[in-house]
This record gives structure tokens, C-alpha cells and sequence, in this order.
């Protein structure tokens, strides 16, 4: 037998359920309970597409390092699914532990050698309980809740608090829940041994909140002064219409009239939401749409029509596995070149690639401001992964000084006091013209959009030197948006190092854990975290300050890298792919192995937070 | 070419309307379309729609798609901010446009190519949710700019110029606004100024999803013998159930009627519409009537024309969100944006 695996505070927990089965529920409670005891939690929902029957599993990272991305492997799996038993079983760490309904015997070949098997007849105890066949679902799983309680050494209280607020609005399931859960606890009391696996009270939890990126989103873009939104449902970005929904209904009716201050459409599809948020931006109000890879597919024309009108918009892409539908329920950063480059012609697009929560909530405030700025469609690029899982983050900050940027808009008093207005005029020398609203003034100011060529005033023109002049000077205000978005964030290496490695988006909590194990292990590696598109300089000089970097990515085929070695002439000999796309979130040991392996460093192992 | 501007002198007899303004004023750049193109027509009746009306020329939004019709809108009104959109997405830009400040007047335009294939469901959901805009089809039955091709609201049976006949059906764009809950639909023909003008000054002062098919024949492509979308065939086969009168509140009427004659019908605005009825029992306050009326009527090949159905009572859009009387994109940061406050409160709820 394999030494069973000890640790306190930090080991990787995998609930393997059926989908619509009611597990989602106790599985939330097992992790507010964690972070009630002031332990760090990391937790995915690996779910199907489908509403119910298909297999689902939660992976739950404790740490109480801090360490908040995927660690890679399983020390306690909580089977629960006869369907997928054999894989989950497979993916137990040797000395790890698997815990089962007992209530059927199963044949010792289901089992191995060197996990621990953990067995409660949950059937058994639950159907003795309960009659009612809901009561039997349902129930079942705090059962189970019960008996983790137990054996991790989760506070009982803590669980029995919890559930008191989970029902808060329904008493009366108060005391079945807190019943069921006395079920689970006495009898893995009476009959089975506390695993090696402990959770310890803490204090690493802080002010920290517990929440998904695509309600931070939504909550930014109240914030960010966003009153259009026109969207059509599809995963995983439908929670973000649904958060911005939320949140206006809270925070966005006048107090007098009781009147909304925000117009919200569910639009017949991809192409119309885009159309209402151009139409929208055109009239002067903040607009925009989520939607994921296979919408923003539909909606290049019109971000091309954003692109060469200049109309501003903001698009939210909740990132899922492509292409074609792909794989509708799990991550990927698979959108970058689309979004990057929409549309016919030439085009180029700004993109803003948050970390997790918090940049989704800041990031998608200031889209906001981007879009009026600069005139044109902002990308907001999220994926899967940050999107639909909570995550532990710092608590959402908003600066009460802080004004919202409306851009170049020319007013009537200008245009009285004699302005000279054209519409594509580029005035300041930074490629943005100024624009005038629908009805600002009666005779002065008006122009006609099109997404055909024009001069300066807006004015129909094929000649080939007057549609060259507007292209130059799109790419003059694209040089202008690079001293506007989010700078890139470096970290540099205890010492001197010709390595670097670049990462975007949800990678970053699996690369906190990977950089410090290299560190742990003396391996030196600068790091450069990408945060929006176009790239500015400091990029570049980081590429050309290390002679090997690596470019890790949730795609195929390297969609970040590139773009970096098109828009920066990069030698590709010099970037190297580090590449996860099966749809699960990174895992901090890929990269700590990938990177190490490209570097020739031979075993490393886990380190300290550097953060 | 569009950016050659009209010459602004005019005869100093010409009309000024109660805002003072000309009919000149509601011009807009020389059209580039064929000489005798029906969609000019339909631009110099929206012209005298609007200067009838003592509408404020920079109040309107007018946006278009992609086509001939659609290009119209920089032929008219100067004033106002025009939005040529991409192909049969006009609807969608219209009513993004119209939610974010409600307080002016949107006008779509757009033809058969644009609105009855490639914006065909655009057409359809921007009508069911009662945006509040009056949206003019400039229907010829043909693709003018690429030179000739069926456009889906060719009859059956019609022949194009190169002899070719169309067998597929053709879609009735009055039955489908009707069907989908347009409240006001009406249907006329570029050649009759008499009829169309009183028609877009009754859409552009209606609340709701009002919506005018035009038959403007296509002299290029589409006005030969063998096409039911020619002038001649138009003219023979035109069937008005009724002439209208356009009344804005503040006038009185003047007019005498024969008794029994008239239909009076007020809008939201006050506005009201006078009804001379020319088919006899013809009611268009009747939904479910005017589509039957016009289904037997199109099954015995005439072009029904007139003010075929209206709901003066019709919500719109923002009715049904309930949003706030002052324009969207007019809000200022202290309305938009949450105080910290809120945030903190949030913050202690993902606790």
C-alpha cells in the first residue's frame, strides 16, 4: 500500500456528480465552508452541455498558500457517478483517497491498490431517512456533505450556518438540511477514520470576495456608464446579460419614477444585438453585447462597419472551446485572432484580456470608456473559466472621483463658436476626429455614416488618395490606443535570466503557482502578463531583452504568439508555444513541466506564493 | 455624385411652414439614381411629409441599409444625421439608435432586397416589439445595382427583362407587418404623391412600428411588360380603399365632408387622421379584417393601397421597458454610475 497522502490546508478535491442531480448546491456549501474557515479555494465546474444526466465534476483546490489556479491531480475524489467511475477513479493520486456509496458491493476490480477507500452507504443511510423521492435527491448530497465535514475536519458550525443562510428566504428546509447533514457526520463518526487530508482554521481569506467573472463584468459595465445592452443567450456569456440585468434593476431606476435607466434586449440573434449596440453607439449611449466565439463569427460585418464609420461598442466574448460549436461548456483562449482581426479589409481591434474578476469588473468598466475614446468596437476577452466560476479575489474597488471619458463629442456651443467640423477630420494629430450626436444642432454638424469610403467631411469619395489618407490615419489612432489600454504587468526573476515566459487572461493563477515552484526549484524566469491588444512597447523589449520566451496559451495554435510576431516582427525561432487546449483550465504543473523542460531543467518541484 | 450639394437660392415666394422653414430646407444632396426613378419620388414626398408637419429637419434620424433605396436617404433632408448601414441590418441599427435617445424621429428606409430576404427576420423583430419608427419599403421587385436579379417580393408568375419568370412566391411585406404587429401599415405607390405624402406624415407622427410598402417601379430593370411591379401594371391593378388627411392637432378642419364618409381616427400626438373611405366597408381599425381583406384582394390580383391598418392606442418599445422619459445617451455620471457605497454593500454579499 502506497502512503496515504497527508496535508493540512492544501489538497485538490474532485466531486464527480450527475448532471441536475442537486449536487452543484452542497458542493457550493463545501467550499463556503472552506473559505468560512479561512482557507483559500480554487473551484471549477466542469459541466456538459445539458440540463440533466450528463456528468458534471467540481474540482476544489485548497490551499492555504493561496495558490488559486488548477494544481493538476486528484487526492480525494467523491465518486458519485457510476457513469464515469472508472475514469475518476483513474485520476487519483497514488495515496489518494476515493470515497464512494457503499450501498452495493462492488467488485474489487473497480477499485486500486494504492488509493484509500473511503465507503458510506449514502443510498442506504438516505432512502432509511426519507421517503419522498425529492427529499432523496436532494438530501442525498448534504449527506455526503455530512460525512466530508467529518473526515476533513470542516468546522460543523460553519456548515450549519451556512445552510441556515442558503434557506434563509425558505425555513422551513432548515432543519431537513441541517438533519441530513447530522446523517452524513454520525455516521462516518461511528465508522470511519478522519482521512489524512485536514482543513485547519485560518485567517488567508481577508476581505477577499467569492465570485464569477461574467457577474464582474455586469457589474462593470454599471459602473462604466453602460445603458444599451442587446444580447442573445449563449454559453458561457449569458450569465453577464443576466448580471448586468441584476445589478440594473438594483442599482440603475431613477428614485422618483421608478423608471429604468437602461434599456435591455434579448435580440433575435448575434447580428441584431451588434446592430442595436452599433445603432446605439452611433446615437451616443454606451452600449454593448456578450456573446462567445461562434457571435462573434456573425458579427464581423458590423465590427468591420465599427471599424471604418467608427462607431463605438463594446463586446464582451466569454470565450468557449471552438471552432464550429466546438465544445460549448469548457475554456479556451481560441478567440484571439478572430477578434483581433474581424471583419473584411483591413482591420485591427482593440482587445482587453482580463485575469480573472477583478480585471473583468475594471476592464469592463473602462471598455466603456475605450470605445467613446477611441471611437470603435472594445473587446472585452474573457473565456469559460473565468467567466463561470467563482473565484476568490480582492474585493471590487471603484474610485468615487472618477469621471466617465465620453471622447471627442462636438457640442452645439462648438459648433456655434464656429468649429470646423469633419466628421473623419483628424484635428489633433492623433487620428480621432470628433463626432457630433444625432440632433445636436439644427443646421450645423450633421453627416451622413457609411461604411463606404468618404472624405474627412464625411463626404462619398472613391479616389484612391483620399480612402489611403482615412486607412493611415485608422492606424495613426491605433497607435494612439496603445498609450490607452492596460499596460503589461512584469514580474522579474530573483536573478539575471535569458528566459521570459508571456501569459495571458485566465492562465494567471496557474502561472503564480508555476512561477514560484521554478523559483522554489532556482530556475529563473521573467514574466510578462498581457493585458490588452494593441501591444505596446515594453512588450517588445521584453521579447528582445530574453533570448528564449515561451508564449503560454489555452489554444491550438498559438493565437497570442501569433499576433505577436505579426504585429511586432518577432523572430517565431524565439517564441515558444506552450499550449493547453483540452478544454480545462491550465494546470500549474503543465507549465511548471512544460517550461522547465524547455529550459533543460530535469524535475521541479511545488513552491511558495511570490506574489 | 452625392457629395455635389444643391444650390440654396430658391424663389422668394416659396412657403414657409410654422417653424419657417422652406421646403428647400428639407432637401437633402442631388440623388445619383436613374432619371425617373420611382425612390425619388418616394425622397420628394418625405420631403413634403416633414415640411407638413413643421417637423424640425435635425429631430429625424434617417438610416438605411444597403441598395438603391437605401442610399435615398443622403437625397433628403441635409439637416439630419444619416446612418447608411449594412446590408438588411437596418432595423437592428434603428432601433439601438432609438434606445438610446427616444426622443427623436426615426425613419428606416429601405427596398425589397434589403428588407424581404437578407433583413427579412430584422424586419420582422423590429417590428413585433413596436419600435417606434416609421420604416418606408421602396419596393421594385428587382436588385437594381447589381443589374436585374429577382428580389423575393416579385410575384409569381412575373417576368423579369431578360424573360426570364419567377416561380417562386413572392412575400407580401404589408400581410407579414401585419402579422407580426406593426401598428400602423399602409401600402402606396411612388406615382401618387396625393396618396403617399399624407400616408408618411400620419407614420411619422404614429407611436409605434409604422410601416409603408411603396411600389416605386424600377425604370431600368423592372418596367417592361410581364413584371406586376411596372408602372402600367401598378397603375392598372391599384385598388386605394381610402384617401387620408393628415391633421395636425392645433388645425381645425376646414374641409366638408359627405356624412358617413369619414373616418376620423386620433393619434397620440393629437394628430389626426381624416379617412375618406373609397372601399366600402373597409375599416382600418379592424385587424383581423384588413388581413382578410387583403388576402382575397391579392388572390384576385389587386394592389391594395391606403392606410390599411392602424392602433392609435399602440405601445412602443420603451413602453414596455420602462424606460426613462430623458434620452439615455443624455444621462449624466451621478445617474449612471453607482455610488462606492453600493459597491461596498456588494462586496460584503460575496462574502
Amino acid at each position: 500500500m502506497t502512503r496515504p497522502i497527508t496535508a493540512v490546508n492544501d489538497f485538490v478535491v474532485k466531486f464527480a456528480n450527475v448532471n441536475g442531480s442537486g449536487s452543484a448546491s452542497a458542493n457550493g456549501l463545501f467550499v463556503k465552508a472552506i473559505l468560512r474557515m479561512g482557507v483559500p479555494v480554487g473551484a471549477r465546474n466542469i459541466f456538459p452541455s445539458n440540463i440533466q444526466g450528463l456528468p458534471t465534476w467540481y474540482e476544489i483546490r485548497v490551499s492555504g498558500q493561496g495558490w488559486l489556479g488548477r494544481r493538476g491531480g486528484v487526492d480525494l475524489m467523491v465518486a458519485m457517478n457510476p457513469q464515469t467511475w472508472d475514469r475518476d477513479v483513474a485520476e487519483i493520486e497514488p495515496g489518494g483517497y476515493l470515497f464512494y456509496d457503499s450501498t452495493k458491493p462492488m467488485p474489487s476490480s473497480k477499485f486500486r491498490d494504492d488509493v484509500n477507500v473511503v465507503g458510506l452507504p449514502l443510498t442506504a443511510l438516505c432512502n432509511a431517512a426519507y421517503a419522498e423521492p425529492s427529499k432523496r435527491k436532494i438530501l442525498k448530497n448534504i449527506i455526503y456533505l455530512g460525512a466530508l465535514t467529518f473526515l476533513l475536519g470542516i468546522e460543523r458550525e460553519v456548515v450549519e450556518a451556512l445552510l441556515a443562510e442558503e434557506y434563509a428566504a425558505k425555513p422551513a428546509l432548515i432543519p431537513a438540511n441541517i438533519e441530513a447533514l447530522q446523517i452524513g457526520f454520525d455516521h462516518a463518526r461511528d465508522h470511519l477514520k478522519p482521512l489524512g487530508l485536514k482543513l485547519r482554521r485560518t485567517d488567508k481569506v481577508g476581505d477577499r470576495i467569492f465570485v464569477d467573472g461574467n457577474t464582474a463584468a455586469g457589474l462593470g459595465a454599471v459602473y462604466g456608464g453602460a445603458t444599451v445592452c442587446a444580447w442573445y443567450p449563449i454559453t458561457p456569456s449569458t450569465s453577464l446579460a443576466e448580471a448586468f440585468t441584476a445589478y440594473c434593476r438594483k442599482l440603475r431606476h431613477d428614485p422618483e419614477t421608478g423608471e429604468a435607466r437602461y434599456a435591455i434586449v434579448q435580440a433575435e440573434d448575434e447580428i441584431a444585438s451588434i446592430g442595436m449596440v452599433t445603432g446605439a453607439g452611433w446615437n451616443g449611449a454606451r452600449a454593448f453585447t456578450c456573446t462567445s466565439g461562434p457571435g462573434v463569427s456573425l458579427m464581423q460585418e458590423f465590427i468591420g462597419l465599427s471599424y471604418f464609420a467608427e462607431i463605438p461598442g463594446v463586446i464582451f466574448d466569454v470565450q468557449r472551446g471552438g471552432p464550429s460549436t466546438g465544445m460549448p461548456t469548457r475554456t479556451q483562449q481560441s478567440d484571439i485572432l478572430s477578434a483581433a482581426y474581424a471583419s473584411h479589409g483591413d482591420t485591427k481591434h482593440v482587445l482587453l484580456l482580463p485575469e480573472g474578476p477583478n480585471e473583468c469588473f475594471e476592464f469592463g468598466a473602462l471598455a466603456f470608456d475605450l470605445a467613446d475614446r477611441l471611437q470603435t468596437m472594445i473587446f472585452v476577452m474573457l473565456d469559460l473559466d473565468m467567466g463561470m466560476n467563482e473565484w476568490l479575489i480582492e474585493p471590487f474597488r471603484w474610485d468615487e472621483e472618477r469621471v466617465l471619458d465620453r471622447g471627442k463629442i462636438m457640442t452645439a456651443e462648438m459648433l456655434e463658436a464656429g468649429a470646423d467640423f469633419g466628421r473623419y477630420k483628424d484635428v489633433d494629430g492623433d487620428g480621432i476626429p470628433w463626432r457630433t450626436l444625432p440632433a445636436t444642432h439644427p443646421s450645423k454638424g450633421s453627416y451622413f455614416t457609411r461604411g463606404t469610403s468618404r472624405d474627412p467631411y464625411a463626404r462619398y469619395s472613391e479616389e484612391g488618395a483620399v480612402y489611403v489618407d482615412n486607412m493611415e490615419r485608422l492606424l495613426r489612432k491605433f497607435e494612439t490606443a496603445k498609450s490607452l489600454v492596460p499596460p503589461p504587468i512584469v514580474r522579474r526573476a530573483a536573478r539575471k535570466t535569458s528566459y521570459g515566459v508571456i501569459y495571458y487572461g485566465s492562465t494567471s493563477p496557474a502561472m503564480d503557482e508555476a512561477l514560484a515552484g521554478l523559483e522554489a526549484d532556482g530556475v529563473a524566469v521573467d514574466a510578462l502578463r498581457i493585458r490588452a491588444f494593441p501591444f505596446e512597447g515594453e512588450i517588445f523589449e521584453f521579447i528582445a531583452a530574453h533570448d528564449l520566451v515561451f508564449v503560454v496559451e489555452q489554444n491550438r495554435d498559438a493565437q497570442l504568439r501569433t499576433l505577436l510576431i505579426n504585429e511586432g516582427g518577432v523572430d517565431p525561432a524565439r517564441l515558444v508555444k506552450v499550449l493547453n487546449y483540452d478544454g480545462s483550465p491550465i494546470t500549474a504543473r503543465f507549465i511548471q513541466t512544460e517550461l522547465a523542460k524547455g529550459m533543460g531543467v530535469p524535475k521541479t518541484r511545488a513552491g511558495e506564493m511570490v506574489r | 455624385m452625392t457629395y455635389i450639394a444643391k444650390p440654396q437660392f430658391h424663389h422668394p415666394s416659396l412657403k414657409h411652414n410654422a417653424l419657417g422653414f422652406t421646403r428647400r430646407d428639407y432637401e437633402g444632396k442631388v440623388s445619383t439614381l436613374c432619371a425617373g426613378c420611382g425612390h425619388d419620388s418616394i425622397s420628394a414626398a418625405i420631403v413634403q411629409a416633414c415640411f407638413e408637419i413643421d417637423l424640425e429637419p435635425h429631430r429625424l434620424a434617417k438610416l438605411s441599409g444597403i441598395g438603391c433605396s437605401s442610399k435615398t436617404p443622403d437625397y433628403f433632408l441635409g439637416a439630419s444625421h444619416g446612418f447608411n448601414t449594412v446590408h438588411g441590418r437596418m432595423p437592428s441599427v434603428l432601433t439601438g439608435a432609438n434606445l438610446a435617445n427616444r426622443s427623436l424621429i426615426y425613419l428606416g428606409v429601405s427596398g425589397d432586397g434589403d428588407s424581404a430576404s437578407i433583413g427579412l427576420g430584422q424586419f420582422a423583430h423590429a417590428m413585433r416589439r413596436g419600435v417606434n419608427m416609421t420604416y418606408i419599403v421602396e419596393n421594385n421587385g428587382v436588385y437594381g445595382l447589381t443589374k436585374g436579379q429577382f428580389s423575393a417580393t416579385a410575384d409569381k408568375g412575373s417576368k423579369s427583362k431578360k424573360g426570364v419568370v419567377n416561380s417562386d412566391s413572392g412575400i407580401d411585406m404589408v400581410g407579414l407587418a401585419l402579422q407580426l404587429g406593426a401598428t400602423f401599415v399602409a401600402r402606396s405607390f411612388s406615382g401618387d404623391k396625393d396618396q403617399l405624402v399624407p400616408l408618411i406624415k400620419a407614420a411619422l407622427t404614429h407611436k409605434g412600428a409604422a410601416f409603408i410598402d411603396v411600389l416605386s417601379p424600377c425604370i431600368a430593370f423592372n418596367n417592361h411588360k410581364g413584371s406586376t411591379k411596372s408602372f402600367d401594371w401598378v397603375r392598372e391593378h391599384n385598388e386605394a380603399v381610402n384617401r387620408l388627411d393628415v391633421l395636425m392637432a392645433r388645425m381645425a378642419v376646414t374641409a366638408s365632408y359627405e356624412p358617413g364618409s369619414l373616418t376620423e381616427v386620433t393619434q397620440h400626438d393629437g394628430s389626426v387622421l381624416l379617412l375618406r373611405k373609397v372601399a366600402e366597408d373597409y375599416d382600418p381599425t379592424d385587424h383581423a379584417g384588413a388581413i382578410s381583406y387583403l388576402q382575397h384582394a391579392h388572390a384576385a390580383g389587386e394592389i391594395v393601397t391606403g392606410l390599411l391598418y392602424v392602433d392609435p392606442e399602440a405601445e412602443e418599445l420603451h413602453d414596455a421597458l420602462g424606460t426613462v422619459k430623458q434620452p439615455l445617451n443624455a444621462l449624466s455620471d451621478e445617474e449612471l454610475v453607482p455610488p462606492v457605497a453600493a459597491l461596498a454593500k456588494i462586496n460584503a454579499g460575496l462574502r
